[in-house]
């Protein structure tokens, strides 16, 4: 009896932890180690080669681009994120007749596979799409604009096509926090003649603070990790000269084939890991500052 | 559902019952501020359900045009300036077409046993290592947490190049099983099911362990019963992620007989890049399946990811 009572509750987490051995920190292990070797996809001698592969980074031109294409996402990913999906969940939060149908609609971008919803973009921004074709209904525009080949539209493209996916995604998140705003300092603000704008600020924000710094970095972490989108919106290519690839995108390239490199992917996969952890840590700091004042 | 107005009606006859049948219908304490539906001016009623609807034809539109633009015959200009919403003569040509082009059935089926896999792995083994780690004290519990929780700051995409190496070393590269296994166990879903376990009454557990019950039976009889709906939101992400992964099967997978559906269409895509009518087919195949799954379990989905957030 005795024995049994300790021995089951390790047989019940031994599969999880298993598997977190297996597939998650032992490759993370191994990342580290590889980054450090001259690895190559098809086998052969596996020689360590020290620094090379990091001091490779700094003269990557195909890096560069991607560091900085990362950068310009999370910028603009960032605040369209914390603030379009806190919109809409005010306007989902009142029990209107038929919310739950819009609740639901509101969310099918997120369950639909970034591929297809990237291949439907795809054919939106077209050259001969619905996008450009109406903007020259409506004489906005004299040529098509050419959204998936030139290399900032195709960012722009594939951010906007992000902020769309992902609206439905933090809605929900925001819905949980606002049910948890007091109703009372609504009505308290609204007596003292409080304007929607300004409750919105003065009640609303505040109450949803700590959920806000959440999604912030929900968002910076994921604009990190963008890959599908632009593989997709880009034909696999990159953009024109693979000058729109993310960092995902350059270790998708490098762990494959016989252009393969596994070593410099497991440095660049090491530094994706170190610029996610950026936000984290920036989170981490706030919260601190938050808990002790 | 009942319309607010109708429901302060209620309350105002009957307090208690209306209340208890809030209860009921919520799940939870009836919500304050009912008093402010009523309130709601009917111009701000049009401005909401307007704005709901530019909305809602933001988020659903794409999906209807590249609908209809599967349903286009070959004969239909497809670029006209001024769009058509409607086909002229709607078929399902272009789906016919689609199935010939590539083997949509077997990148379904491939789709499906990886779905499968995921869902099964992640409810028996998160439903597992959640309830011990909640429910039975054992030594080490919180160090268990705590390797739960680093993991998470881990991204994915920063460890596929070393999984890549360990399945092949498994020998299982190019093989839907080495798409599926490592995400049969997702620490997320271990923690949903941790904070789940969590928060079920204590008395429930003690009384099982007065009737003698051993772990697994409290866990079956006590646990599972209180925690559907977070299992459920663990089956739909778990589905929903397996079906529509893309990053690890390109990466895994080399031979189109074992493609997955996301990695057929981009195939699909790529051989066929300027036939749109054919790609948007492929698209609804992939899209309509997981649209159905969801909009069946949404109810299920939205309660548990709501008693997730209101406990968490």
């Amino acid at each position: 009896m005795k024995t049994k009572s300790w021995i089951s509750p390790w047989l019940f987490v031994a599969p999880a932890l298993l598997w977190l051995g297996v597939f998650s920190f032992w490759p993370s292990i191994n990342t580290i180690i590889l980054a450090f070797t001259n690895a190559k996809p098809l086998g052969g001698d596996v020689e360590f080669v020290g620094l090379s592969n990091f001091s490779y980074m700094f003269r990557d031109p195909q890096l560069m681009n991607a560091l900085l294409n990362s950068l310009v996402f999370m910028l603009i990913c960032l605040p369209l994120l914390t603030i379009l999906p806190l919109l809409i969940a005010m306007l989902l939060e009142k029990k209107l007749k038929g919310i739950s149908f819009f609740r639901t609609a509101f969310y099918t971008p997120v369950i639909a596979s970034a591929v297809v919803v990237a291949l439907i973009w795809t054919w939106l921004l077209d050259e001969q799409g619905l996008v450009n074709n109406m903007a020259q209904a409506l004489g906005l525009i004299t040529e098509p604009i050419p959204f998936l080949t030139d290399r900032w539209l195709v960012i722009f493209s594939a951010i906007s096509l992000t902020v769309w996916k992902g609206l439905g995604y933090y809605m929900i998140i925001y819905l949980a926090a606002l049910a948890n705003v007091s109703k009372d300092l609504h009505e308290a603000a609204a007596m003292d003649g409080a304007g929607p704008i300004r409750r919105f600020w003065s009640v609303t924000v505040p109450g949803v603070r700590n959920t806000m710094a959440l999604i912030a970095v929900l968002v910076c972490v994921s604009a990190l990790r963008v890959f599908s989108e632009l593989y997709i919106l880009t034909g696999g290519s990159g953009g024109p000269g693979g000058e729109a690839m993310s960092i995902v995108m350059l270790i998708q390239q490098y762990a494959r084939g016989f252009a393969g490199d596994l070593g410099y992917a497991s440095a660049l996969s090491l530094l994706l890991f170190a610029v996610t952890l950026v936000p984290l840590l920036i989170l981490g700091k706030i919260n601190k500052k938050v808990n002790e004042s | 559902m009942s319309t607010p107005n109708s429901t302060l009606e209620e309350t105002r006859k009957a307090p208690e019952a209306a209340a208890t049948e809030a209860k009921k219908k919520a799940g939870r304490k009836p919500k304050r501020g009912f008093s402010s539906i009523g309130t709601m001016s009917p111009t701000e009623k049009w401005i909401r359900y307007v704005l709901l609807i530019v909305v809602l034809l933001i988020c659903i539109g794409p999906f209807l045009w590249e609908f209809s633009t599967s349903l286009k015959g070959a004969d239909e200009d497809i670029y006209t300036d001024v769009p058509s919403f409607f086909p002229a003569s709607p078929t399902i040509d272009n789906y016919i077409r689609a199935f010939m082009a590539v083997p949509i059935f077997s990148f379904i089926g491939n789709s499906l046993f990886v779905a499968a896999v995921g869902v099964t792995g992640n409810i028996v083994f998160a439903t597992l290592a959640g309830y011990a780690i909640a429910r039975l004290k054992f030594r080490g519990s919180k160090i268990v947490l705590g390797l739960l929780l680093a993991s998470l700051i881990l991204p994915g995409e920063a460890t596929i190049v070393s999984q890549f190496l360990l399945v092949s070393e498994l020998g299982l590269a190019d093989t839907l099983l080495g798409v599926a296994l490592p995400g049969m166990v997702a620490p997320l879903n271990v923690l949903l099911m941790y904070n789940a376990f969590r928060v079920m009454p204590e008395e429930l557990d003690q009384a099982g362990v007065i009737d003698g019950a051993n772990a697994w039976q409290r866990l079956w009889h006590i646990g599972v019963p209180s925690v559907r709906g977070t299992i459920a939101v663990v089956a739909i992400f778990s589905f929903i992620g397996a079906w529509d992964d893309f990053l690890w099967p390109l990466i895994v997978l080399t031979t189109p007989e074992n493609f997955t559906l996301t990695i057929g269409l981009q195939y699909l895509a790529g051989t066929f890049a300027t036939d749109q009518r054919l790609i948007a087919a492929g698209a609804m195949i992939a899209f309509i399946p997981i649209a159905i799954v969801f909009a069946v379990l949404q109810r299920h989905f939205f309660k548990g990811v709501e008693e997730g957030g209101v406990k968490g």
